[in-house]
């Protein structure tokens, strides 16, 4: 399941398995944790998302119920979020993927000889995880403020309208998406192509086919798995990332994402109902999406 | 409950009634074996044919499904592999890559917690060569010396019984063979039990006293390595220990001394000791190196079977000998085995020749003719390739 | 989920260990040609790397600016900020810090502990409802962290139970434990089920075979798995911003702080830890390098 076959080491093959009461053992306390606090909580949220305003209580008190014209309202009011929330996501997946596809090819099989050199790329890979992801969207919002060294450059070489904004647009937030998310494009392409065999690079042009039909035809399909991984990697956490589009970091007032109105439905309005709403439409989005997918390349092994 | 002494002798190991089933298929059918102390015993046959899994059950690594072990005549069958007087030497080695190699090999007396766990492990080390490695990790260690390392880490326990899983099978030819007489000559000196599994024919021959060939999860055949070779009583032991050239056919006469049997328009006369049926449709054979080859017809006489003409359809010249597959009219295929007395081969493909072999060096099989078809008696690529592709259908469907 | 498990490779520098040394394809003589990809390939990696590393060197650079209140302008160098660190609004940059140390260790323990048994249960025994709990193992990784959030917020809601220290350390848990059976379950499958077997032939029980054999052995992978799971707790906002209440931790303060301006105490923190990372990770990928090339010299 779930990826495990991207890790670094090969499985071996297992002894014919036992069957035992030992398996409970080890299985139960960490099931029954995930049920206690994630499954539950799923569950919580698809009632909540069902339930209506209390007809005596306060702001923020509301009862059981089956009022699954939650959604209808919050389609209704979120419809832009929720397309934000998908385009946005599915452009920074796309740029991330053609940012890291060369530099994992160069990591993963350029480098092979030296594998110090790889091992200490890899490590600059993941430099940017070792640093809060808040502080170094915060410093991006910095680098490019209007201000900044690079944004009065181009405005001074004409390539920007003198009156023009990066931070709070919606290039500054696909900008962000795209950088946050690159380590997890970069690490599964690295790993497929770590152990691409060359041989079949050789073979193919032996075989007649040039430089670029034989990245097409073996290097692109071989590599499939970690372009699959990788994409979904960077698609799921950016679809519901809200730091990025926040107005405090790189977003603007439109450019609000499902994370935001999440947020601010939940901690701020207690609206509770319409924030569980939006998680529960989000989700499904999501595990349609991965589904799809999944299916639709081929490497259904992967889940 | 554990073994805290160390065993004065082998001991006898006897399986009884053993079965093995795995969810899915049957890896043993019902296995009677009887192992007498101080033996070298090997179990030869195919990958899938059962083989590992008996010597696994010996070990107490897998449970059996019905049946009983023995071993010195104490039952075994419910004690677990911790318990038992038996050590593997495994096909992987499997030695421990966190431990040095002393602590390897000192591993099984300290659990036993036997005195004086490092000195006998230093003196296990010293009976394989190996003492001046002795702080060395396992993989820092070549493919022979992890192999002897396995065997100092098994014997130092002086088990009852030691089993050896294919322990060779990593090794390069010239290595195989040198370890083959080392392991010999070990068996030799501490005088235990040894219960060999391997697939590679010559393997067993050279090192076993006692070969047991088995096939689909039975033991086909059991004697002394040269008793199988001569005298092989199935199609599948004469295919799979060497190579066979053999004929189906009706017996049409019988003596006191000799059956006749009449293939594809030839008789081929068998003496009725060496085969094991006696009426009606048999399988006769004989080894290509007893088959001689003659460039003109010679004078028929009572003591050789003579076949011919044929042509000569294959010359592969192999330096000691070289081979010849023979097209004989009716008969398919004839296989020779000539030893390179003169200068190259002495006769060429398209020659007519004839073949003829000394009667006292055939044989009769006890399979069904209408079986026999299992391992064709020709040596051609395809036929060898069918027989691979076979072997490892079954070996996947075993894992 | 692979890029986790990655990170955890790197991060352990270790989970690679003994028997799984070097498994790819033999090298090929050097291609004498020089291609396109020969001089650019590397070029777009530099620039590539620049562009990955330019927010950690600003973030750097201004841990060491002499601001007042926020962090915005360069108003000259000072050391005053990485040798005063806890002196700002009261110390709530370090007791943030302190939060996300201790919640991140809890999480990391209690995660390691319960994902290692799973991921020896799923390798290593045949049990019935294994695709629902393979499944039940997945989702929370395939799930966005603003529904996990909200989804633990709503249950704690639901149950009246008040946010604090510990709701936070419950959420963190549960989003780690699913990495850790990816990371640590690889580790168990690549171990040769004959070294256990060995254990039991060469008269080891059960726990003395455990101990002084499987667990030795999966402790890289372990290893691996426990810093990755410190690591994404410690940098969690979204799953804590739901479920901490009025608890501060690293990047909520942060994130509370973003609108009225950072101080640059915060940027000290940060890069300090980063250092700190960096450093481990750099000495056990060297050592691990060099280990290789002993053995490969040796061998």
């Amino acid at each position: 399941m779930a990826f495990a076959a991207f890790a670094t080491a090969e499985a071996l093959p297992q002894a014919p398995k036992r069957r035992s009461r030992i398996a409970l053992f080890l299985l139960l306390p960490g099931i029954l944790y995930l049920v206690l606090f994630f499954l539950t909580p799923l569950v919580s949220l698809v009632l909540t998302s069902l339930q209506a305003p209390s007809e005596f209580g306060d702001i923020g008190q509301y009862d059981y119920a089956f009022n699954w014209q939650n959604y209808v309202a919050v389609v209704e009011a979120y419809l832009p979020h929720i397309l934000r929330s998908f385009g946005y996501a599915l452009v920074a997946t796309v740029l991330a993927l053609l940012f890291s596809y060369p530099l994992a090819y160069f990591i993963g099989v350029k480098a092979r000889r030296w594998p110090l050199l790889q091992s200490l790329m890899l490590v600059l890979v993941i430099a940017p995880f070792f640093i809060s992801f808040l502080l170094r969207t915060l410093a991006w919002k910095q680098i490019l403020s209007d201000e900044s060294f690079i944004i009065t450059s181009l405005k001074a070489l004409s390539l920007m309208a003198p009156d023009g904004h990066f931070t709070g647009t919606p290039f500054a937030v696909i900008f962000g998406l795209t950088y946050n998310f690159i380590p997890f494009m970069t690490l599964p392409l690295y790993s497929t192509l770590e152990r691409l065999d060359t041989r079949y690079l050789e073979a193919g042009s032996d075989l007649y086919a040039n430089a670029f039909t034989v990245f097409r035809k073996i290097t692109i399909p071989l590599s499939m798995p970690g372009i699959v991984a990788g994409t979904l990697l960077t698609f799921i956490p950016a679809a519901g990332d809200y730091i990025n589009a926040s107005r405090d970091f790189l977003g603007g007032p439109d450019t609000q994402m499902m994370g935001n109105v999440i947020e601010a439905n939940f901690l701020v309005l207690q609206n509770y109902p319409a924030a569980a709403a939006l998680s529960i439409i989000l989700m499904a989005v999501i595990l349609v999406f991965v589904g799809v997918y999944v299916k639709r390349s081929g490497t259904e092994d992967l889940l | 409950m554990v073994v805290r002494e160390f065993a004065e002798r082998g001991a006898d190991l006897e399986l009884v009634g053993i079965q093995k089933r795995f969810p899915g298929f049957t890896a043993i059918e019902s296995l009677d074996l009887t192992i007498p102390a101080g033996s070298f015993f090997a179990l030869l046959g195919p990958s899938g044919c059962g083989k590992t899994t008996t010597l696994r059950l010996v070990a107490g690594l897998e449970e059996p499904t019905q049946g009983r072990i023995l071993i010195g005549g104490k039952d075994v069958t419910a004690t677990k592999s911790h318990q038992r007087p038996v050590n593997t030497v495994f096909q992987s080695y499997a030695l421990f890559p966190h431990m040095t190699v002393l602590e390897n090999v000192a591993f099984g007396l300290k659990r036993r917690r036997i005195g004086d766990p490092l000195g006998k492990a230093h003196e296990a080390l010293r009976l394989v060569e190996l003492d001046h490695l002795a702080q060395r990790r396992p993989q820092q260690l070549s493919g022979g010396q992890q192999q002897r390392v396995a065997l100092a880490r098994a014997i130092v326990n002086r088990p009852a019984l030691l089993l050896l899983d294919e322990p060779l099978g990593a090794l390069d030819l010239k290595l195989r063979r040198q370890m083959q007489l080392e392991l010999k000559s070990i068996q030799e000196e501490v005088g235990l039990t040894f219960l060999h599994v391997t697939h590679d024919q010559e393997e067993a021959m050279t090192m076993a006293d006692t070969v047991a060939v088995m096939n689909k999860g039975a033991i086909e055949q059991m004697g002394a390595p040269e008793v199988l070779y001569e005298l092989p009583r199935t199609t599948f032991v004469a295919n799979f220990l060497g190579q066979s050239n053999l004929f189906t056919g009706a017996v049409v006469a019988t003596t006191g001394a000799a059956i006749t049997v009449e293939a594809g328009g030839s008789r081929i006369v068998v003496p009725t000791a060496r085969a094991q049926r006696h009426q009606g449709e048999v399988t006769v054979g004989v080894r290509p190196e007893k088959v001689v080859l003659h460039l003109e017809e010679p004078t028929a006489t009572p003591d050789r079977n003579l076949l011919g003409p044929g042509r000569i359809i294959d010359v592969s010249f192999s330096g000691v000998s070289t081979q010849y597959i023979i097209e004989t009219p009716g008969l398919g295929t004839v296989l020779v085995f000539a030893q390179n007395v003169g200068m190259g081969p002495a006769a060429a493909v398209g020659d007519e020749v004839w073949v003829s072999w000394d009667v006292e060096h055939g044989f009769g099989l006890d399979d069904d003719p209408a079986e026999a078809g299992r391992f064709p008696a020709d040596a051609s690529t395809r036929s060898i390739a069918v027989q691979q592709r076979e072997a490892l259908v079954t070996e996947l469907e075993e894992n | 989920m692979s890029g986790e498990v990655q990170a955890a490779a790197v991060l352990g520098g270790l989970a690679e260990g003994e028997q799984l040394e070097d498994r790819r394809p033999p090298r090929r003589p050097r291609d004498r040609r020089i291609g396109l990809g020969d001089w650019l390939l590397p070029a777009y990696a530099v620039i590539a790397f620049v562009f990955l590393l330019i927010p950690i060197a600003y973030t750097f650079v201004f841990s060491f600016n002499d601001s007042i209140k926020s962090n915005i302008a360069w108003r000259g160098f000072t050391l005053d900020k990485w040798l005063n660190v806890c002196n700002v609004e009261g110390g709530a940059v370090c007791e943030a810090f302190g939060n996300s140390i201790v919640i991140g260790l809890v999480a990391t323990v209690v995660a390691t502990a319960l994902g290692t048994m799973i991921a020896i249960a799923l390798v290593r025994y045949r049990f019935r409802a294994r695709s629902s709990i393979s499944l039940l193992l997945f989702l929370p990784m395939a799930t966005p962290e603003v529904v996990l959030g909200a989804g633990l917020a709503a249950q704690f809601l639901a149950v009246g139970v008040p946010k604090d220290m510990t709701t936070i350390i419950l959420a963190h848990t549960m989003f780690c434990i699913s990495f850790v059976v990816v990371t640590v379950k690889a580790r168990v499958a690549s171990l040769d089920p004959a070294l256990e077997e060995a254990g039991r032939d060469l008269y080891g029980s059960p726990a003395q075979v455990f101990w002084r054999i499987t667990f030795p052995l999966l402790t890289p992978g372990i290893l691996a798995a426990a810093l990755l799971s410190f690591a994404l707790s410690f940098d969690d906002f979204i799953i804590t911003n739901f479920n901490s209440g009025s608890v501060s931790t690293f990047p909520k303060y942060i994130y509370i702080s973003a609108s009225r301006g950072i101080p640059a105490e915060a940027n000290v923190i940060a890069s300090a830890v980063f250092l700190f990372a960096l450093i481990l990770v750099i000495v056990a990928q060297v050592s691990r390098a060099a280990r290789a090339k002993r053995l490969a010299k040796l061998g």
